[in-house]
């Protein structure tokens, strides 16, 4: 257990210095953006006088450098204060909280569709050769297929054509959840079947030639004990290596989906928190997903050590 | 026919296609660019053999126009991506101690990221407040470009970085330090050409990588910018005419499927050689 210790003790600092690293560079680009909250006060008010104007600047802080309004933001996170939507008219954790629950049940429900049917494929491939270059072609057709669009194909077929789907957006207080995440969920799995399907194939091939497998085989193990009891507990590092790699690649795809379906959730939020000038639910949106995408790494890593406790010790 | 083959002809088709544009358009006709509010929404037919979108302008020649567009941005990214990955792996192998250090915990924090967020806010940014010019064309696709280096050139680094360690570890580069070479010539004339393989690999890759995340960026509104046709833009309006023109949703995605797998099955061509 001292590698797990050693590599939470490596990673915290690692992590903390990425955010504030991450919160510069995104600070500095949102003051690129076109506008700030008072030239829209001023286009939706024409009797503003610009001694109000200078006044509304003073209030906001917005007459400072960046890098003072950068410290003066950073100390009141530090302190716990994250302060309000402009967007939502909300305190942004308010705003923040519903979003990445609803994010994270349609990543966490993906992956899980994902790597079910992505071990599945990768065991027929290592124990059928001939179905291998069928599941390499699936394979490689899921890798290559752009998720947003698939997601509009899904919804032209599923929600225009037949219409047994709703094609976007939130359920209806009351009402079942469930019919709004089967689409969402189909389009991220698919792209991450393929890694899933891939990598399986080769874990599993390589370790079904292994001498213990072998060695079972003689003893009388039958063909499915073997695949699942022995050979997939060792194929299962170099799977969990590919979900601490994909953590940011899968954060990524779920806010395209997101924004496909129009679906409430991480990414819709921060890219309307972008477009409509929230800075500050930009950049909280922003370090929270980073934050949330690190740990998922973190979390696959640590699991890494607990089903090989050779990891660590190297 | 090799994975590699296939990839490449897929590229290259591709590649004939972007550059046919303009024949295609003097043999149809008609003009991409311009409205035609009759045509709104046309069905297949001589004159439109993919259709016309909610503008009415054709769309097999707005996906040819966008090939280039769209192929362009990936080659231009994935080629800037590569020289500037391999010259700083190539810099943290050779130098190794805190520049090693230093580069590849850059790389990692990237890697720990979700890229798209992070590109959203900079594909926001106003290009006008860093003194460039704003909305042009060839602006919008320079700092496409510039935004999709950011992330584009970790993962040629790390493998670059990798090959490199390997082989300045070999007897001929002793061989050739004990002769006196100076180490830029080492680098140059002994160490970058064994990188061809691993660098052409993660080339491949930053390409497909190049044209989804241009892709996904144009579909969201911050890529290319309409009038200027890219497959992603092209997705974004097929997508509000589902019920109008479902059809039109079809092409700009299969011509991503096709660069994309191309490049993976030339990625994969160039590795399983190298075995």
């Amino acid at each position: 257990m001292a590698g797990a210790l050693n590599l939470l003790l490596w990673r915290m600092p690692q992590m903390a210095i990425t955010l504030v690293l991450l919160s510069l560079a995104a600070w500095f680009s949102i003051g690129l953006m076109p506008g700030d909250p008072v030239s829209l006060a001023m286009i939706s008010d024409p009797r503003l006088t610009p001694a109000d104007i200078e006044r509304l600047r003073a209030l906001h802080g917005l007459d400072q450098s960046l890098i003072a309004r950068y410290l003066a933001w950073a100390g009141g996170v530090l302190r716990g204060e994250f302060g309000y939507s402009r967007l939502f008219a909300q305190p942004v954790w308010r705003v923040l909280w519903p979003a990445l629950l609803s994010t994270l049940a349609l990543v966490g429900t993906a992956v899980l569709l994902a790597a079910g049917l992505g071990i599945a494929l990768g065991a027929l491939a290592a124990l059928r050769p001939r179905a291998a270059p069928v599941v390499d072609g699936l394979a490689l057709l899921a890798q290559a297929v752009p998720s947003f669009w698939l997601g509009i194909l899904l919804i032209i077929l599923f929600a225009v054509r037949l219409g047994w789907l709703p094609a976007g957006g939130a359920p209806d207080a009351g009402h079942s959840a469930l019919p709004f995440l089967v689409l969402p969920v189909a389009t991220i799995a698919f792209g991450q079947m393929a890694g899933y399907a891939r990598h399986a194939a080769a874990a599993l091939s390589a370790e079904l030639s292994r001498p213990h497998i072998t060695s079972a085989r003689a003893r009388g193990a039958g063909e499915r004990r073997l695949l699942w009891h022995h050979a997939l507990p060792n194929a299962a590092v170099p799977l969990l290596t590919l979900l601490a790699l994909d953590a940011g690649a899968l954060v990524s795809g779920a806010l395209v989906t997101e924004t496909v379906f129009a679906r409430p959730g991480m990414g819709k939020l921060l890219y309307d928190a972008v477009m409509g000038n929230d800075y500050n639910l930009a950049l909280l949106a922003l370090l929270l997903v980073a934050l949330v995408t690190m740990l998922a790494t973190l979390l696959a890593d640590l699991a890494q050590r607990w089903i090989d406790p050779r990891i660590g010790e190297r | 026919m090799t994975r590699l083959h296939l990839g490449l002809a897929l590229l290259l088709l591709l590649l004939l296609a972007a550059v046919a544009a303009p024949w295609a358009q003097a043999w149809l006709g008609t003009d991409p660019f311009a409205p035609d509010l009759f045509a709104r929404y046309a069905g297949p037919s001589p004159d439109h053999p993919l259709g016309a979108d909610e503008l009415g302008r054709d769309l097999l020649l707005r996906l040819l126009y966008g090939a280039q567009v769209s192929l362009g941005v990936g080659l231009a990214a994935a080629l800037a991506a590569s020289v500037l990955g391999t010259a700083l792996g190539l810099l943290a192998a050779w130098r190794g101690g805190w520049v090693d250090a230093v580069l590849m915990r850059l790389a990692d924090g990237l890697l720990a990221l979700p890229a798209l967020p992070i590109l959203v806010l900079l594909a926001a940014m106003d290009p006008a407040k860093l003194g460039l010019p704003r909305g042009e064309a060839a602006t919008d696709m320079l700092r496409i470009v510039a935004i999709l280096v950011i992330f584009g050139w970790v993962g040629v680094a790390r493998l670059a970085r990798a090959g490199a360690l390997s082989l300045l570890a070999t007897d001929y580069i002793r061989a050739a330090r004990a002769l006196g070479v100076t180490e830029a010539r080492l680098l140059w004339r002994h160490v970058l050409p064994g990188l061809a393989a691993p660098v052409a690999v993660a080339c491949a890759l930053a390409v497909a990588g190049a044209i989804l995340t241009e892709s996904v960026l144009s579909f969201l509104g911050l890529g290319i910018q309409p009038p200027s046709p890219s497959w992603g833009n092209m997705l974004a309006n097929a997508q509000e005419a589902v019920f109008e023109a479902p059809l039109a949703a079809l092409w700009p995605g299969l011509a991503i499927l096709l660069a994309v797998a191309g490049c993976a099955l030339v990625a994969d061509g160039v590795a399983r050689r190298g075995r």
